[in-house]
C-alpha cells in the first residue's frame, strides 16, 4: 500500500515539475515567490493543478456561521472566503495551489529548461575539507559518546560466561571493561566553494524598477550556484562615487544620488578578494549591476585596466548586467565588449525588462564556467 | 487490502463494550471491522477516501501531500475514518489514547447505524471495497494499452464533470418507454375533435376550435421532435455516456467516475445528519456509560475540539447534533402539532412540557428519513436559530472583508438552504444534445440567485467539450444578464442571450 501512494504522489509531484518549467519564465519574473522563501525551500502558487468543476463563484454566495458577533463585525479580510463555509477545511482551495519545492528542485528545474551546462569547478582535487564520520567501537572514550546498547550486550556476555547471569532477574550490570565508545574517522570531503561577489550601481539613475530586476536576477543566479557547489557565500557592495561593503538588505534598499564612477567598485571587489578569497580555494563570481552610466572615460579605462589586472585571472567569471533604464547612457557594456571580446570569463547582458531576465540568466551561465 | 491483523485484546474488549451499549441504545449496524494504522498509513488511506484500492491517479498524490503536510505541522489529525460497506471498515489512529479510541469507536458505531438505515444510502453498493478494486484493475488495464498520460488526462477530464450528476435519480422509477395509451378513453380523436353528439357537433367543434387545436398539436409535435433529450437532463455525465462519441475504453472511465461519484453523493447529502448523529451517540454512550471518573477531563477535550465553531465557518458536528438535541428535547415535551404550531405567546412555550417522551423515537425516526435540506427545513425553528446564535455572513464590497450580514431567522435559513441545495452545488442540466442542429451540446446552469464562478466554468466547459467532441455550450446569467458561454477546440467564445431559451 504504502508504495502505492508513493507512485501516486510521485506522478504528482512530476506534473507540478512539468507546471513550474512551463510557467517558469513567468516565475522567474514574478517577485512573490522569492517572497515566500524559506531556508532551503521555496512556496510556489501553482494555477490550475487542481480539477476545474463548474462551482459557485464566492462572493454572492455568502454562507452561515454560529457564535459571537454583532451585524456588520467583520470575519475576515481579503477576497478569501473565511474557512469555506459548509465544507470540510482540509480540502485544496479552488484557486491557486502552493506547492513546496527545495531550491535544489528548482534550480534542477531551471538547468533543464535553461539547458545550462553543469559546472566544473576548478581546482577541485586540491580543496579538501575533513569531516569527522562516526565509523567504528572502542574500548576508550568520552563517556558522552558511550554506546548503551553496545555496552550492555557486552555486560550481558559477560555475565552469561561468568555464570552471574540470572534470567529470572536479568540485573546487568556494567563494569569498566565492558564500556563501548563510538569512535570516529575523519574523511576527506571533497569540497569545492564560492563566492558570488554582486556590485549594484545606487546612482540616482537606477530606479525602483532597475532594482527589482537586479534581486530577482539575483536569486536565480544564486539558485543555480548554490545548487552546483557545497559551500557558497556572498558579499555585497554598493557603489555610486564611492564603493563600500553593505549587508545584503541594505543592498537592495539603498538609494543614493550623484554620480557614479565603476571602478571604485571594482576596486573594492579586488579588495575583497585579496583578503578573504584566495583563488586556489575559491570559486568566485563577481556580478556587477549597473545602468551603464559612467562618470568619465577615464574611469572607465581605470575599470578596464582593474579588470585586467586585479579581477580576472582570480575569477570564474565576470558577469556584467546592464539594466535599462531612461538616464542611463548604456554605454559601460559597449566598452566593456570591446576591450574583452575574446575573453571568454567576461558575460555581458542587457536586460531590458523583467520578462527578459530569464534570456540573461542563460546568457551568464550558459558557458558552464 | 492489506491482511487485516486482529485488533490487540484490549481494544477488541473496547469494541465489544462500546457495540454493547450501543446495540442497547437500539442502534442497527453492520459488523464493523477495525485496522490500526499508522499516522502515515491514515494520511495514505484517507487520500484514497477510505478505500486502499482506488485506481491509480496524481490526485490523491496530491491529497496525501496536503494531508500529509498538515498532520506534520500540527494543524489537523485524522482520528478516525470509516467506510459505507458491509462489513464496514474503520480506521483507527495507532497511538491515540484510550479515552479517544472509545470516543472514535461509539461515533463509528453510529456512523454504521446511519449508512445501514438512511434512506438515501439505501442504493449505495456496500460491497464498494470490491466495487473500487475492479475500477482499479479497468483503469490499469486501459493504462497498459493506452499509455498511462493518456488514460490519466482522460479521467482529468472525466473528474471535471462529476458533481453533474442527479443524486435523487437512484430513487427514480422512470418508464422505459414513453407512456403508451394509458387506457383512459382520450375524449378527442386525433384531430383533436371532442366526442360530440351530431347535432351538437358546431357547438362542441366549431371549426376555429379545431383549426387552434390543429395548429396547437403540430407546434407541440415540432417541439418534441426538436428537443433531445425530451426533458432537461440533470445527469450530465449518464447523457454524455450514452450520447458521446467515445472510445469504448474512454466511455468505462467515465462510467467509472460516474459510478464513484454516485457512491459518495449521498454522503455529501447528509454531511450534517450524519456527523450530528454520530457525535450525539459517542457523546450519549460515552457519559452514560463508559467514561471513567479519570477520563472525563480527556473526554471533554476531545468532544469540545470536535465541536468547536470558529467565525465563518459551519461546523457540521455541531448543527447536527445540537439540532438532535433539540428535536429529542421537543418530541419528550410535546412541542409539536397544531397547538403548538398556533401557540403565539413565548412565555408559555417556554414552559411547554405535555411529557409524551416521544424523544428518541422521533430522532430514530429522522435519522432513517432525513436528509440534510429536509432535516434543516423541517426542524430548523427560530427559537433553535436564537438560541444557536446562527448568523448568515456574506462578502461585503464596501469594506472589502466578509461580515455578519443577518441574525434574522428567515435569512439565515434561507441561506443554509442555499447552501446545501444540490449539495451546494450548481445545478446544470443537459439542455440540448443537438444545439443548433449542429450536434453541439447545450447545457443550462439553472441559476439561483449565484453566479458562476467564471474562470472554473471556462475550464470546465473546455472539459466538456473534449468529452463530447463537438462544441459544448453553457447558458448561465452574469450579473443579471442572460450569457452564453462556448467552447470549440479549445477556444472561448462568450455572448449574450436570452436565458429563457
Amino acid at each position: 500500500m504504502s508504495q502505492k501512494i508513493d507512485l501516486d504522489h510521485g506522478r504528482f509531484r512530476q506534473i507540478i515539475r512539468g507546471k513550474i518549467k512551463q510557467n517558469l519564465r513567468k516565475y522567474i519574473s514574478q517577485g512573490e515567490m522569492i517572497a515566500k522563501k524559506g531556508k532551503d525551500r521555496v512556496s510556489i502558487p501553482i494555477p490550475s493543478v487542481d480539477i476545474p468543476h463548474f462551482k459557485h463563484g464566492d462572493k454572492q454566495q455568502g454562507g452561515v456561521g454560529q457564535g459571537q458577533g454583532e451585524v456588520g463585525d467583520s470575519l475576515g479580510q481579503g477576497e478569501e472566503q473565511p474557512g469555506g463555509p459548509g465544507k470540510a477545511s482540509d480540502r485544496p482551495g479552488d484557486h491557486l495551489l502552493d506547492i513546496d519545492v527545495s531550491l535544489q528542485e528548482l534550480a534542477e528545474i531551471m538547468g533543464e529548461e535553461l539547458e545550462l551546462p553543469r559546472i566544473l569547478p576548478k581546482g577541485t582535487e586540491k580543496i579538501v575539507a575533513w569531516k569527522d564520520k562516526y565509523s567504528g567501537i572502542r574500548t576508550t572514550g568520552p563517556e558522552s559518546l558511550r554506546h548503551f546498547r553496545r555496552t550492555y550486550r557486552q555486560a550481558m556476555r559477560r555475565q552469561i560466561a561468568m555464570g552471574t547471569y540470572d534470567a529470572k532477574n536479568p540485573v546487568i550490570v556494567p563494569i569498566r571493561e565492558d564500556k563501548r565508545y563510538r569512535s570516529w574517522r575523519k574523511e576527506p570531503l571533497p569540497q569545492s566553494n564560492a563566492v558570488i561577489i554582486y556590485m549594484m550601481d545606487v546612482s540616482g539613475s537606477m530606479g525602483d524598477e532597475q532594482k527589482e530586476i537586479v534581486r530577482l536576477e539575483s536569486f536565480w543566479l544564486e539558485t543555480w550556484l548554490t545548487s552546483q557547489y557545497h559551500g557558497i557565500e556572498s558579499r555585497y557592495i554598493i557603489h555610486d562615487a564611492m564603493a563600500k561593503e553593505v549587508d545584503r538588505d541594505t543592498f537592495f534598499k539603498t538609494r543614493e544620488s550623484g554620480g557614479t564612477m565603476i571602478s571604485s567598485a571594482y576596486k573594492l571587489c579586488a579588495k575583497i578578494i585579496e583578503e578573504d578569497y584566495p583563488s586556489t580555494l575559491w570559486n568566485i563570481y563577481p556580478f556587477h549591476f549597473s545602468d551603464g552610466d559612467n562618470w568619465s572615460v577615464d574611469d572607465t579605462h581605470t575599470c578596464v585596466e582593474l579588470l585586467k589586472k586585479d579581477v580576472l585571472p582570480h575569477v570564474n567569471l565576470f558577469a556584467y548586467g546592464q539594466v535599462e533604464s531612461p538616464y542611463g547612457s548604456g554605454q559601460f557594456i559597449k566598452d566593456l565588449t570591446e576591450h574583452f571580446e575574446d575573453d571568454e570569463r567576461v558575460v555581458t547582458s542587457e536586460i531590458k525588462g523583467k520578462e527578459a531576465i530569464m534570456d540573461s540568466i542563460k546568457e551568464f551561465l550558459g558557458k558552464g564556467k | 487490502m492489506p491482511a487485516i491483523k486482529a485488533l490487540p485484546d484490549y481494544l477488541r474488549e473496547c469494541q465489544e463494550q462500546v457495540e454493547g451499549h450501543a446495540r442497547d441504545y437500539g442502534l442497527d449496524f453492520f459488523p464493523i471491522a477495525y485496522e490500526v494504522l499508522d499516522y502515515k498509513t491514515m494520511n495514505e488511506v484517507a487520500a484514497y477516501g477510505g478505500f486502499p484500492t482506488r485506481y491509480p491517479h496524481w490526485r490523491f498524490g496530491m491529497d496525501y501531500e496536503q494531508l500529509a503536510k498538515s498532520y506534520e505541522w500540527g494543524m489537523s489529525k485524522i482520528y478516525e475514518m470509516v467506510i459505507n460497506t458491509n462489513p464496514a471498515y474503520a480506521y483507527l489512529l495507532e497511538g491515540n489514547s484510550m479515552i479517544d479510541q472509545k470516543l472514535v469507536m461509539a461515533h463509528v458505531c453510529a456512523h454504521v447505524d446511519f449508512f445501514k438505515n438512511n434512506y438515501y444510502f439505501s442504493k449505495t453498493n456496500r460491497k464498494m471495497i470490491d466495487g473500487m478494486a475492479n475500477h482499479a484493475a479497468r483503469v490499469r488495464r486501459h493504462m497498459e494499452r493506452h499509455g498511462q498520460d493518456v488514460v490519466e488526462e482522460f479521467i482529468d477530464t472525466c473528474l471535471s464533470l462529476d458533481n453533474l450528476i442527479d443524486p435523487m435519480s437512484p430513487f427514480i422509477q422512470r418508464s422505459a418507454a414513453p407512456k403508451a395509451d394509458t387506457g383512459e378513453e382520450d375524449l378527442r380523436d386525433n384531430s383533436g375533435r371532442l366526442r360530440s353528439k351530431g347535432y351538437m357537433e358546431s357547438f362542441i367543434n366549431p371549426p376555429e376550435y379545431l383549426e387552434a387545436q390543429k395548429k396547437k398539436r403540430e407546434d407541440e409535435a415540432k417541439k418534441i421532435k426538436k428537443r433531445f433529450p425530451e426533458q432537461p437532463q440533470r445527469d450530465v455525465l449518464a447523457f454524455i455516456i450514452q450520447h458521446a462519441r467515445l472510445e469504448p475504453w474512454q466511455r468505462d472511465c467515465l462510467e467509472i467516475v460516474r459510478d464513484e461519484a454516485y457512491y459518495f453523493a449521498p454522503q455529501g447529502q447528509t454531511k450534517i445528519m450524519n456527523e450530528g448523529w454520530a457525535t450525539y451517540w459517542h457523546s450519549k454512550i460515552l457519559t452514560e456509560k463508559t467514561v471513567t471518573a479519570a477520563e472525563i477531563i480527556d473526554y471533554a477535550d476531545a468532544c469540545s475540539g470536535v465541536l468547536a465553531t470558529s467565525p465563518g465557518q459551519l461546523n457540521p458536528y455541531k448543527l447536527g447534533v445540537e439540532l438532535l438535541r433539540n428535536i429529542e428535547e421537543r418530541w419528550n415535551k410535546g412541542q409539536f402539532g397544531k397547538a403548538w404550531d398556533e401557540c403565539e405567546s413565548m412565555e408559555q412555550k417556554r414552559n411547554w412540557d405535555l411529557r409524551t417522551g416521544l424523544g428518541r423515537k422521533k430522532i430514530f425516526e429522522v435519522r432513517k428519513m432525513f436528509n440534510d435540506i429536509t432535516f434543516i427545513d423541517e426542524f430548523f425553528t427560530l427559537e433553535f436559530c436564537l438560541e444557536q446564535k446562527f448568523y448568515a455572513f456574506g462578502f461585503q464590497e464596501r469594506s472589502g472583508s466578509w461580515e455578519i450580514m443577518s441574525r434574522e431567522f428567515k435569512k439565515v435559513k434561507d441561506q443554509l438552504l442555499k447552501m446545501l441545495t444540490n449539495r451546494g452545488q450548481p445545478v446544470i442540466v443537459v439542455e440540448d444534445g443537438n444545439f443548433e442542429n449542429r450536434s453541439e451540446l447545450l447545457l443550462k446552469h439553472i441559476h439561483e440567485g449565484v453566479d458562476l464562478d467564471n474562470g472554473q466554468a471556462r475550464d470546465t466547459l473546455r472539459n466538456a467539450s473534449k468529452l463530447w467532441t463537438r462544441p459544448v455550450s453553457l447558458l448561465t446569467k452574469v450579473e443579471g444578464k442572460g450569457k452564453l458561454l462556448r467552447c470549440e477546440d479549445g477556444n472561448h467564445t462568450e455572448r449574450s442571450a436570452d436565458y429563457s431559451l
